[in-house]
């Protein structure tokens, strides 16, 4: 059931048992990157240092929301997504708090190479919006897919990597970023998702939460595989989570907002309490958030472990729905790994 | 702006010269390292260190100070040296270049050196953040502010990508306060730029994206210090100086030479170079002798 106490929305599920795939058609949708539209506008009313940037996609990244509101200070660089990256270095170490807003693909895909070395091992605040990332970018197709940026901006150094789970998440997530003194990659998607969280719902950088938890209300009942989510699938792992408990299935369903730094203890507990993890997330296998909770795990408590995730391809054009079924990240996709995981148990 | 007198220039190329041997003693030491740049670039930064900046050595975290950007870390040996005798840190500090623990990385990280305005090595992102810098100045002092913002580059880095992206929305938002200074040595790695990748027109291109070009023998303090005056006034326009200078200057055995681009003198045997045993030697002694040739051609 759901865990009341992170105060989610009411309206999560439908009435009626959702479909097989795609969201519940009665829940509220609302794209991610509006969350970090609005978001921005509340850290700039919050401090006048804050300042944005974007490389010819300001409406598409919602950064128009700021530039209506603080014309003075917003800067319009053009298609130069390295000259974005190293302008924006360049006013952090003026004191200013930059905000730069790309599609995922080219910040910080194209300009990762300046993202290191001009923000990261330079250490200046910069703050990285990546929109458009995941595969569920849709009819775009796969140029515009960003499946590596989890794992890009995660190994660098001093680097924090959220990807919020919806919009009202990615709304905290930056007025969170602009108070931090590093560097943060804010990963949004385009699409419209379901709205899991409310206002209430707590949210702080470096902190996983329990969302879903069918040990609730019935102590002797144990879980026995631990979900972890990151970004819009966590809606799918919910919707697997509560067709599994129709089937006896135990689990409990963890939101991994921040990618880095990992809230080791919070997963080290999730691992002790089911000894099985499956990762779900909208990115390659390699490298993304799976991995991060490997690197956790093997090293302080291996738990058979299954992930949910692009296995080694590149995407292509589709919609949403059919794009999330095809490289295997639906509700179907997270059940079957949760029960071979479970099976894998010794 | 007044002219340098002829003693202030005496004065400057003394301590250019004086930068060189340092350039050399720290190459000799650290046995790594670029020498070609740095010697070439030794004029430039004393004027810049001793002249033209707004700075104070013993207080570098002023809020009201210039800020200069070097985009080519790898020439830092002139860098440090400049920092050095301006009394950043002490000169015996030089001998630390490349050695594990240093503050003196082979290419410079303000992690470690936190005087250093930004961390570079690798090439064309250092324009971007001079923009950056000139933008936010500009922002909290207005277009008539103060402060200026120096970015130095190399000429093989005007084929990176970046350094186009940076200059073409630097002259879009007339950035008055930023003066990049191309090192104009012709030399790259790989050979002549002219032969690697082609620059030219590179004064052309420079106006194409609405820049002010001035350009200048860069081993001349006079024409150095009318340039930098001249682009302090120039109102509508960042402005680039492309200073055209020696590779290796004062090293005769290294001038313009690219195999000098990326090593120091000592290491290795080079066909039509002095044996390594004395390349370390015959460097120093030609700068000793040159500087003390330098009152000779002053008045007083």
């Amino acid at each position: 059931m759901i865990n009341a106490s992170v105060k989610l929305n009411p309206k999560l599920f439908s009435a009626q048992s959702g479909p097989a795939s795609g969201w519940d058609d009665d829940v509220e949708q609302v794209p991610i990157r509006k969350g970090f539209g609005e978001g921005l506008v509340i850290a700039g009313e919050q401090n006048e240092n804050v300042v944005g940037l974007c490389a010819d996609l300001t409406e598409s990244t919602q950064m128009h929301l700021f530039k209506n509101k603080f014309p003075e200070r917003f800067v319009e660089i053009g298609v130069a997504e390295q000259n974005l990256a190293g302008v924006a270095s360049g006013m952090a170490a003026m004191g200013k708090i930059p905000f730069i807003s790309s599609y995922a693909m080219f910040s910080p895909g194209r300009n990762w190479e300046q993202i290191r070395t001009t923000i990261c091992y330079n250490d200046r605040p910069v703050k990285i919006a990546g929109s458009h990332a995941g595969i569920s970018v849709g009819p775009d197709g796969g140029t515009h897919q960003a499946i590596e940026d989890i794992a890009i901006t995660r190994v660098m150094p001093r680097m924090v990597a959220l990807s919020p789970c919806d919009a009202i998440e990615a709304k905290k997530a930056t007025i969170a970023a602009a108070k931090t003194n590093t560097p943060v990659y804010i990963r949004l998607a385009r699409e419209k998702t379901p709205v899991i969280t409310t206002e209430e719902t707590p949210f702080e950088i470096g902190k996983a939460q329990i969302f879903w938890d069918s040990s609730l209300g019935d102590r002797t009942a144990k879980c026995e595989a631990g979900v972890i989510a990151t970004g819009a699938l966590l809606y799918k792992a919910l919707l697997a989570a509560k067709q599994l408990e129709k089937e006896g299935i135990r689990v409990k369903v963890m939101n991994l907002s921040t990618v880095k730094p990992l809230d080791e203890k919070a997963i080290l507990n999730l691992a002790r309490e089911t000894g099985a993890i499956v990762t779900v997330e909208e990115h390659q296998i390699s490298g993304g958030m799976g991995s991060a909770v490997t690197e956790c795990l093997a090293v302080n408590y291996p738990v058979p472990q299954e992930f949910v995730g692009v296995r080694d391809q590149f995407g292509q054009s589709g919609t949403q729905e059919e794009l999330v079924e095809h490289y295997g990240m639906g509700e179907s996709h997270i059940k079957e790994a949760v029960k071979k995981v479970i099976s894998r148990k010794s | 702006m007044n002219a340098l007198t002829d003693k202030q220039i005496k004065d400057l190329e003394v301590k250019a010269n004086a930068i060189r041997l340092s350039i050399i003693e720290m190459l000799l030491e650290a046995r790594s390292g670029h020498s070609a740049g740095p010697l070439g670039m030794a004029d430039i930064f004393t004027y810049l260190y001793f002249v033209a900046l707004k700075h104070d050595p013993k207080n570098p975290d002023w809020p009201e100070r210039d800020r200069l950007v070097l985009s080519n870390g790898h020439i830092c040996p002139v860098l440090y040296a400049a920092m050095a005798h301006t009394g950043y840190f002490p000169l015996e500090e030089l001998k630390t270049l490349r050695k594990l623990g240093t503050r003196l990385q082979g290419h410079p990280h303000r992690e470690y050196l936190p005087m250093l305005e930004t961390s570079s090595g690798p090439l064309g992102a250092g324009l971007s953040q001079a923009v950056g810098m000139a933008i936010a100045d500009i922002m909290d002092n207005g277009i008539d502010t103060k402060r200026t913002i120096y970015a130095l580059m190399s000429d093989a880095e005007q084929a990176a990508g970046n350094t186009y992206e940076a200059a073409l929305l630097a002259g879009k938002l007339k950035l008055r306060n930023l003066i990049a200074i191309i090192d104009r040595n012709n030399i790259q790695i790989d050979g002549f730029t002219e032969d690697v990748i082609p620059l030219e027109p590179l004064a052309d291109k420079w106006r194409a994206r609405n820049w002010h070009v001035i350009e200048i023998d860069g081993h001349n303090f006079a024409d150095i210090h009318e340039a930098v005056n001249r682009a302090k006034a120039v109102f509508e326009k960042p402005s680039v100086i492309i200073a055209h200078t020696i590779p290796g200057k004062g090293v005769g055995y290294m001038e313009r030479d690219f195999k000098w681009h990326g090593v120091p003198p000592g290491i290795q045997d080079m066909p039509g170079e002095p044996p390594k045993a004395e390349q370390g030697k015959i460097a120093l002694d030609e700068l000793r002798s040159l500087g003390g040739r330098i009152s000779g051609y002053h008045n007083d």
